[in-house]
């Protein structure tokens, strides 16, 4: 369960020279930075293919885009989005850095095979980002590259984008795998004294369960990915229907195309609550601390985490309303759906009340995780809308849709990206970032995020259909859409630039923030409590923490302070009896 | 509410040493790695099975296919089983004081896993050879896409392999009490995996030889069939 003496008396290889010490290294914090560096920067590419995409929907024709290249910016931007920064900076990024440390670890307890993720990661980026440079371009499929068309000429990148795509996501998979394991068994294994189960920050909870969700649902994608890229390659028949093509038959027969949408689906709603889960987990931290509270329910946290990654199983379906189903399937993932709201509303309302009497500091982390709780919540009552059938056939083409996951699954945990990042680079650098520039790129990315996905409500109820190239000559659509279209592309452009101001400052504190000490957020976690800031190489140096307390004892009556660190001894300051503890 | 001051009793049991958590850790690692796989292999049948109720399947079990005489496989089934009875006795004779015969059932787990793949191969060649290819019809194309990586799992499962040979032999030449615990946990960990390898194999290997009749009571038992 939890290391021995002889462990803390293990010598410590400690790496030497820049090379080992930065690029190969073992080291999960150093991990974690080139996984989120390398997120980041995938990232920025996938801002700017937007950016492209609003100036033609926008202003159409003002840049030159026509409409293979809309489509090939759109399905990049939403793949990159969703699994090479998202899942990468969430599980690669943060769980990497924060696992060891929250859970008083030296280091992960598989760190070659932790090396080994990043550099499959970095190189399924690359494999990616080539097919910008192959024949016809990267694909254009959309991001659920749904057969048959995603590898049938007509459709851009049908040759050789699609192939690099699958390669690279099948790469990206034996990555997370591999990262995957390290999370669960460092977790599992390598905790501290007394770091029981229940005494973990909820942030290593979201982390935990998100990756055994990552390690379930990867295979759904690998599978559907290695079958279209034969389909593709060598002409077998998994998804490929009979089909003409130009007039001629092709040689393909019998392949379910709905086949690759139940896979496909069965990777893709779990992938939702992947990247949920640990923004659930960070930002439950995140609201304790900066508003100086023991987060309310602990343990109904922890259940739901564990039930919604449980129930993300059973929803795929939700995904498919539109390709035809038996309505009593319909039904059963529509009631599934809706069950799931039941964890996630039980989560929003002990955020809630976490907050409620808090002494909250308006720190910019907690103003990114109140940002997060409205942004939440909205794109969440939206899904209720969506889970029905009946509401989803008429609104599943228009931009309600994109409405509604950019903002619960794009704008949401992006949010708790940039509030994790503001609370953490203390810990990574020992400095603060700049709270002036930080609360500017706050307000604008806020306000701008709303002025950008909630007008979209609008036009999806107005018809507007997703997905299309330009939007002239469609009587259905008025006139005054076209200025609203107008408008949110100005303010994307907008939020687009102002993300510089955050580079900006990721940069500009490194060397000028203000230095933060050990633990600049009076916070309880292990951390926080390392001997060294930024921690060094086996975190803590000559003994591990021991730890007597769970992690959210704030303003404990009769304490000194009012943050009791996880390492007090109860005879210091009394155990708070509650759920969280036994 | 407080209580008084509670005693905490950690819940932390002292193990008896470094290579217990080491052990524990790379045993959840493999658990956690074979929940995987069985996802993927899990998710690979159910497409079979889905598919093989469109019309143009043509099952390679029927009596004028070439699964119709499975000796082939068989004969590779048996060196699977083989690697996995001698990895299991390797497992237990290497905690006996002289290892026992750890290194000769070594030897043999590893070579009759390579065996299984030059069978698994030439029964490949003998498909092809017979006009059999992957791309004219999907039943052919699941076999080899099944067993092809089932096959690169076995791969696998030999690299870690030669990590087990390296240490025990390293581990006679000049014992240690590290070496040895690490030559113990390599066998063990390779006798796991082997024993899941075999029941994914046996499972492949029923699947892939069934009747058709059976695909489709099972496609209706998950009610994928009509």
């Amino acid at each position: 369960m939890a290391y021995a003496d002889d462990v803390e008396n293990e010598e410590l290889h400690e790496p030497t020279g820049f090379i080992w010490k930065y690029v190969w290294s073992q080291d999960h914090k150093v991990i974690a930075i080139q996984y989120s560096t390398t997120a980041i920067l995938v990232g920025l590419v996938a801002l700017v293919l937007s950016g492209m995409m609003r100036m033609q929907i926008g202003f159409p024709g003002s840049i030159d885009m026509d409409a293979t290249a809309y489509y090939q910016a759109m399905t990049m931007h939403g793949m990159i989005m969703v699994i090479y920064l998202l899942t990468a900076i969430f599980l690669g990024g943060f769980g990497n850095y924060l696992i060891p440390l929250m859970v008083g670890a030296r280091d992960m307890v598989f760190p070659f095979v932790n090396m080994l993720s990043f550099w499959f990661y970095l190189v399924s980026v690359l494999v990616l980002l080539a097919s910008f440079f192959v024949p016809g371009g990267p694909t254009g499929a959309g991001w659920t590259l749904y057969p048959p068309q995603a590898i049938t000429a007509g459709t851009p990148g049908s040759e050789w984008g699609i192939i690099l795509m699958l390669v690279s996501l099948i790469i990206f998979i034996i990555a997370a795998t591999m990262g995957g394991l390290n999370y669960v068994t460092t977790v599992l294994q390598a905790r501290t004294h007394g770091m029981t189960m229940f005494r973990m920050p909820l942030t290593v909870w979201g982390i935990f369960v998100a990756t055994i969700l990552a390690l379930l649902a990867f295979p759904a994608l690998f599978v559907s990915g290695v079958m279209m890229l034969l389909d593709q390659t060598i002409g077998t028949s998994f998804f490929m229907p009979d089909m003409m093509q130009f007039g001629s038959q092709l040689d393909y027969s019998g392949g379910s195309p709905i086949l690759f949408q139940h896979l496909f689906w069965f990777f893709g709603h779990p992938e939702v609550y992947i990247v949920a889960l640990p923004a659930f987990g960070l930002v439950s931290d995140l609201i304790s601390i900066h508003a100086r509270r023991s987060i309310f329910g602990y343990r109904m946290m922890v259940w739901a985490i564990v039930s919604i990654g449980v129930l993300s199983f059973v929803v795929w379906a939700h995904h498919m309303y539109v390709s035809g189903m038996n309505p009593y399937f319909g039904f059963f993932f529509a009631t599934t759906t809706l069950v799931i709201a039941v964890p996630t509303a039980l989560k929003v309302y002990n955020w809630l009340l976490t907050l409620w009497r808090g002494n909250i500091h308006l720190t910019v982390p907690m103003l990114f995780s109140l940002a997060f709780i409205v942004t939440f919540l909205v794109g969440g009552l939206t899904g209720l809308f969506l889970g029905n059938v009946v509401v989803d056939i008429p609104l599943s083409d228009t931009y309600f849709v994109v409405a509604h996951f950019h903002m619960v699954m794009g704008v949401a945990p992006i949010l708790v990206v940039f509030g994790s990042i503001y609370h953490w680079y203390p810990k990574m650098t020992g400095r603060m970032l700049h709270d002036g520039i930080g609360k500017l790129h706050f307000w604008i990315t806020f306000l701008g995020t709303y002025l950008i996905y909630f007008p979209m409500h609008y036009l999806g109820f107005l018809g507007m259909p997703r997905r299309y190239y330009a939007y002239e000559d469609y009587p259905f659509i008025p006139e005054s859409a076209q200025s609203l279209n107008a408008f949110i592309t100005v303010v994307a452009i907008v939020v687009g630039i102002s993300q510089l101001l955050f580079l900006f400052n990721l940069v500009y504190s490194y060397f000028k923030g203000a230095p933060s000490g050990g633990n600049p957020w009076r916070a309880t976690s292990l951390e926080w409590l390392t001997p060294e800031t930024p921690p060094k190489h086996g975190n803590w140096g000559s003994s591990l923490p021991v730890v007597h307390r769970w992690a959210y004892d704030y303003g404990v009556p009769g304490a000194e302070l009012d943050y009791v660190p996880q390492t007090t001894s109860a005879e210091e300051v009394p155990v708070h009896e509650s759920d969280h503890d036994e | 509410m407080l209580t008084q001051a509670r005693t905490t009793p950690l819940p932390f049991v002292a193990s008896s040493g470094y290579f217990d958590q080491r052990s524990a850790s790379a045993k959840t690692g493999l658990r956690f790695l074979m929940a995987a796989m069985s996802s993927m292999f899990f998710l690979f049948l159910l497409s079979y099975i889905l598919r093989s109720q469109v019309s143009d399947w043509e099952a390679l079990s029927e009596p004028w296919q070439p699964l119709a005489q499975t000796g082939q496989l068989w004969f590779n089934s048996a060196l699977l089983v083989v690697a996995s009875i001698s990895l299991e006795l390797a497992r237990r004779s290497i905690r006996q004081p002289d290892h026992g015969h750890s290194r000769e059932l070594l030897l043999l787990a590893g070579l009759s896993s390579f065996g299984f793949l030059v069978g698994q191969v030439a029964f490949w060649n003998f498909l092809t050879s017979r006009g059999f290819f992957a791309d004219s019809n999907p039943a052919n194309a699941f076999f080899f896409l099944l067993t092809g990586l089932h096959g690169l799992h076995v791969v696998g499962g030999l690299v870690a392999w030669i990590a087990a040979t390296v240490r025990l032999s390293r581990e006679r030449r000049q014992p240690t009490e590290k070496g040895l615990a690490l030559t113990k946990l390599s066998i063990e960990l390779c006798a796991t995996y082997w024993h899941f390898l075999l029941v994914v194999w046996m499972l492949l290997f029923a699947l892939l030889s069934s009747s058709p009749g059976t695909y489709a009571a099972i496609a209706k038992f998950c009610g994928l069939g009509d």
